[in-house]
């Protein structure tokens, strides 16, 4: 009994690995969301079991804070006032700097970015340990969210959407390991990485800059890469024991049951993507457009000339092209479909890949051979190769810049 | 749990009530609780039910069933798939191993025992998000879930006497 057990075992560990394997090749595969149907439809039972189960938690959470409050009101009123005592200056000089920075937008022309709505959402679950940190949220895509969108406390960011069904959703924690967060330093602007690693305060890798961090900087949100919003609080910075740059989290101090999700897209979506398909190029003057068609004429010619049709018999030709009659006039080309891109949401390397979320547009057939990347013309003159809706290029989370250094 | 000596010993009563229960208590310990600033211990409760149902008897039962824990933990927790099943899995190899090492010992011995599958197993979970996620997790997060795990063992003695020697003819 005891090896058909143990077969049984190997059996099992067998597939287990076999799924980690493949979890895992699907989560590095660029572009792959990484969240299936069978994680979504999981959450979508898992979130109001877990509710109902942790209802009876949540009323010893709340009495607990009920008496933690009863009993530290005289004191929280004394720190409080001296608090607004201390704030009641910045008050006037933000208001007046606010002034002068409205100022300045006006006659800089500056294109500031718009407000981002938000939602709250109660927080279902929480899961804590050194393995993963993840909270299930009550609202869903019925309700707006999408995949990538970031989450804050009253205090800071809290993580981002990973995944959505219609009335929950999955927040991926700033602590979880597989959390990349773009960050800077409000004092110096240097920029670094937030990586999560299952403890209560995440590391900064990748610190720019020689001496830019010190003890108690403030970290925000960078907005680079348009993950998320720039100037979000994240938490404070703090050297740790090695020597390393951890970040102690401003979310810590809120209570973890609700959070507030902002409806962000990231920058690509945010604008007007019909005008960035549009082709780019300056329309030709009446010259340009005679010497072209000149130049494709002389072109065409020799090429009829020099590689003539062979000859078809009408059996062969009649299956391929039908001649056009009137009763069946000649079918026009087929006009280019608008496709949307997909929404990509850049992702860090070594993060999960976030989001891309599915085209709703039917899938085109890939053309055997593109269009070669530059034209010469017969003047000498090269044509860029135009971005229409259909030869858009795909976000590559190998080459962020966009560019192909091999190209 | 307590039955008489003259009962049958049903799988469902060794392997199902326990794993339903381990199942509820992972859902009630991943409430969104912080009493005064504290956050709550997460235990990885199969890793008991990996130990204590290798020590009882080697069944065909037991390992799929941890798998399915294993796969429920995945989704639930957020994790990679896969992941926890391993780690369940490699608990009960390392039981089933010491099995017959464990039979007669004293408590401490199977204490010790089941320390160390605590320790195989959430090792096991180590290495494994480090190959995910290319980061070493925090090792002092490590240490806490460890404990917290480990003090789950007044669980596995409650399993042990209830069904081991349970049958005769498993003896």
């Amino acid at each position: 009994m005891t090896w058909t057990a143990a077969a049984v075992a190997v059996v099992a560990m067998g597939v287990a690995l076999a799924l980690f394997i493949t979890d895992h090749k699907a989560q590095i595969k660029p572009g792959a969301s990484g969240y299936g149907v069978v994680r979504a439809g999981f959450d979508g039972v898992a979130a109001p079991v877990s509710g109902v189960l942790a209802t009876p938690i949540r009323w010893i959470n709340d009495g607990a804070s009920s008496v933690g409050d009863y009993f530290g009101a005289v004191s929280e009123n004394r720190r409080l006032k001296k608090r607004v005592a201390d704030l009641q200056h910045l008050e006037a000089q933000s208001i007046a700097l606010r002034n002068l920075n409205l100022r300045y937008e006006q006659l800089l022309k500056l294109r500031t970015e718009p407000p981002i709505p938000g939602l709250t959402a109660r927080v279902v679950s929480d899961v804590r340990g050194p393995f993963s940190n993840a909270r299930l949220i009550d609202v869903g895509s019925n309700g707006g969210v999408k995949i990538g969108n970031p989450a804050m406390t009253e205090q800071g960011v809290v993580g981002r959407v990973v995944g959505v069904t219609n009335n929950v959703s999955r927040l991926l924690l700033l602590t979880d390991p597989e959390s990349r967060t773009p960050i800077l330093v409000d004092r110096t602007n240097a920029r670094a990485v937030l990586t999560g690693d299952g403890g209560p305060n995440p590391k900064l890798e990748y610190v720019r800059g020689k001496d830019t961090v010190k003890n108690g900087d403030m970290v925000l949100t960078s907005g680079d890469g348009g993950l998320y919003p720039r100037g979000l609080p994240v938490g404070v910075a703090q050297q740790d024991f090695r020597g390393g740059w951890r970040v102690r989290l401003y979310s810590d101090r809120s209570p973890v049951d609700f959070v507030r999700v902002l409806v962000f897209d990231d920058f690509a979506q945010m604008v007007d993507q019909a005008r960035l398909a549009a082709p780019a190029m300056p329309p030709l003057s009446r010259e340009d457009q005679a010497k072209l068609k000149t130049a494709t004429d002389a072109l065409a010619k020799p090429k009829a000339a020099t590689t003539p049709a062979p000859p078809r018999s009408a059996a062969t030709i009649a299956p391929i092209a039908p001649p056009p009659t009137k009763a069946s006039p000649p079918t026009p080309p087929p006009a280019p479909r608008a496709t949307t891109p997909p929404a990509v949401v850049a992702a860090p390397q070594g993060a999960r890949p976030l989001a891309t979320a599915p085209s709703t547009a039917p899938k085109k057939p890939k053309p055997k051979a593109g269009p070669p990347r530059a034209t010469p013309s017969p003047a000498g003159h090269s044509f860029k190769r135009v971005h229409t809706p259909d030869n858009l290029p795909q976000y590559d989370p190998r080459f962020p810049n966009g560019r192909d250094p091999g190209a | 749990m307590s039955r008489r000596p003259s009962q049958p010993l049903q799988p469902w009563r060794w392997i199902g009530v326990p794993a339903l229960l381990s199942l509820a208590a992972t859902l009630v310990f991943a409430a969104p609780l912080r009493l005064f600033g504290l956050s709550a211990p997460e235990p990885v409760f199969p890793i008991a039910l990996a130990f204590a149902w290798a020590v009882v008897r080697p069944s065909l039962l037991g390992p799929l069933v941890l798998l399915l824990l294993g796969l429920f933990q995945d989704l639930f927790w957020g994790g990679p798939m896969g992941m926890w099943a391993i780690s369940f899995l490699l608990a009960y190899g390392v039981a089933l191993l010491g099995r017959s090492l464990m039979v007669g010992q004293e408590i401490e011995v199977i204490v010790v025992w089941y320390v160390g599958a605590v320790l195989v197993a959430i090792g096991a979970a180590f290495v494994l998000t480090l190959i995910n996620s290319h980061t070493v997790p925090n090792l002092v997060s490590v240490l806490w879930q460890f404990l917290a795990t480990a003090v789950l063992f007044p669980a596995v003695q409650r399993i042990l006497s209830e069904f081991r020697d349970a049958d005769i003819r498993f003896r």
